[in-house]
């Protein structure tokens, strides 16, 4: 009985919610009598098109790649440059005025300076997504080691751990799980900026295709497939992240008190 | 009154530690030792000439009511915080920082999340080798009655059952002296008596030298040979009580609750309405 109400209301539930939107989708289309915009069942044939043409897969392809090289640029960058920034609190104060600075601009207002310094190229998309992702995986990792409780750092110099088996045996496990909620995140931000960043400077990709689809002819069909595509993809990456996150190694930070 | 007090111990009964000679010389001495902290622009003294001594293998408690400095005055002889005037001294030597040898035990939120009960209990004796160190630690699981949690996280415990793995994961280490902060003040009444029960029986069978920081006048009664009774603003030590009392005791007992008004008429709660 509780088996099939937790499959019930974890399976059955949002397929019906998505069920009931795709019949709203399709009936204001039907009543509308509208050209411009697709049913459903319209965009499914569009992506078959763009199956069909050989581009769905390379372009889903691009965009990852695109966002796994940023991102993984930035959490080599940010994950260590975190820690330093948590552990060092002058390094902190030094950087804070910088970080607080940058981090509320949109990624896209970096456009302009990233076509300057990279040309009309990938690695102008890159590099946008690389600056998107690395201001959260700094704060969020320097966040973690900071609130690291001084109870654990006290304990684990009265067992007589050195600096470093101080870093390794007690700081590092006790930020990870906050410290890979803040990649998790960042992650999704990733995934926000390839497609704006694509809009701009790559003749390929997710983003690439929405635009172009408009711009090419109005194929609103295709506009809306991409759309559904990014949203598809970004949703199973979340999924993927916090799949990660529920490692055997975190286990204990999920759990609730018996 | 020093021979009347040797008698009596003669019928202290087992499993109690042969009572501390006066003659050896003190596990820890704490001498003049003042601490002050900066507050506002001007200094607050925190505790002001302490002096006392503790003998190997005693238990005494530090008790007060709070803000009496006796969590700092712990946190000084542990090595985590440095005294303004005065000296503490273990076996002759300077405090000069944490020491393995030397265990504290705080309230249970001091054990490991990340760890299970063996990862936790096996964490300070990662230089032994494998197999000395697995015997170890099934050697303290049972004997805080942990067993069948080996590999239970902490939050998989009870409260009760997290304070006996901090203390395990103390006792693994074979320190010569345990110092426990206020470590059974967030448990349930019978959960901190039923753990009472257990570090005096610990206490019985490893022979550690125990400081025991406490408000609690019945914990202090119940465990300590000796209780340094301090008050506060500032911080000093205001009476010192022998409690010569055979264990396991009797809290019931007429001596018992001799012992208990003693310390409440010193802690100014006595006869109050």
């Amino acid at each position: 009985m509780g088996a099939s109400r937790k499959t019930l209301e974890t399976l059955l539930l949002p397929a019906l919610t998505g069920g009931v939107l795709l019949a709203v989708w399709h009936a204001a289309v039907v009543l509308t009598k509208t050209h411009i915009f697709p049913s459903p069942w319209q965009v499914l044939l569009g992506i078959q098109e763009l199956a069909d043409q050989g581009r769905l897969v390379p372009y889903v392809l691009d965009s990852l790649n695109r966002v796994l090289t940023g991102y993984l640029l930035a959490v080599a960058v940010g994950l260590p440059g975190g820690l330093v920034l948590g552990l060092h609190a002058p390094a902190a104060h030094v950087a804070a005025p910088v970080i607080q600075l940058l981090r509320p601009i949109s990624p896209l207002a970096w456009i302009p300076v990233s076509i300057i310094l990279f040309g009309i190229a990938n690695t102008a998309t890159i590099f946008l997504i690389f600056l998107a992702s690395l201001f959260p995986i700094t704060l969020a990792t320097m966040d973690a080691v900071r609130n690291v409780p001084a109870i654990y750092l006290r304990s684990g110099q009265n067992f007589g751990l050195g600096r470093y088996a101080l870093l390794r045996r007690i700081i590092l496990p006790a930020a990870l799980p906050h410290a890979l909620t803040g990649l998790r995140l960042s992650f999704g931000i990733a995934w926000l900026v390839v497609v704006a960043a694509e809009m701009i400077g790559v003749d390929s990709g997710l983003g690439y295709l929405i635009i172009d689809a408009r711009n090419a002819g109005k194929r609103y069909d295709l506009v809306v497939a991409g759309i559904l595509l990014v949203g598809g993809i970004g949703l199973s990456l979340d999924l993927l992240m916090r799949w990660l996150e529920r490692a055997r190694a975190l286990r204990w930070a999920y759990q609730r008190d018996p | 009154m020093r021979s009347q007090n040797a008698a009596k111990r003669l019928d202290v009964a087992a499993p109690t530690p042969s009572p501390p000679s006066q003659a050896q010389p003190a596990k820890l001495s704490v001498a003049g030792l003042t601490v002050t902290f900066p507050v506002d622009g001007t200094h607050r003294t925190v505790l002001e000439a302490i002096d006392f001594e503790c003998h190997e293998g005693e238990l005494v408690c530090l008790l007060g009511p709070s803000g009496c400095g006796k969590s700092t005055l712990l946190n000084v002889i542990g090595g985590f915080l440095k005294p303004t005037q005065g000296q503490v001294l273990i076996d002759g030597a300077p405090v000069t920082g944490p020491d393995p040898r030397r265990i504290f035990v705080f309230q249970e939120r001091g054990v490991f999340p990340w760890l299970t009960v063996e990862g936790n209990i096996g964490f300070g004796i990662q230089h032994l080798p494998a197999e000395e160190r697995r015997q170890r630690v099934a050697h303290y699981v049972e004997m805080v009655g942990l067993r069948g949690f080996e590999r239970a996280y902490p939050a998989e415990l009870s409260g009760g059952m997290k304070q006996r793995l901090e203390v395990a994961r103390a006792l693994a280490v074979g320190p010569d002296m345990l110092y426990l902060d206020e470590s059974f003040g967030a448990l349930d009444y019978i959960t901190r008596h039923n753990l009472r029960r257990e570090l005096l029986h610990l206490w019985a069978t490893e022979r550690k030298t125990i400081l025991f920081v406490t408000h609690d006048i019945d914990e202090s009664v119940q465990l300590a040979n000796r209780v340094v009774v301090m008050a506060a603003r500032p911080g000093r030590i205001q009476r010192v009580v022998d409690i010569d009392l055979p264990y396991p005791r009797d809290i019931s007992s007429a001596r018992y609750l001799r012992y208990r008004d003693e310390l409440l008429e010193e802690l100014g709660l006595a006869h109050q309405r």
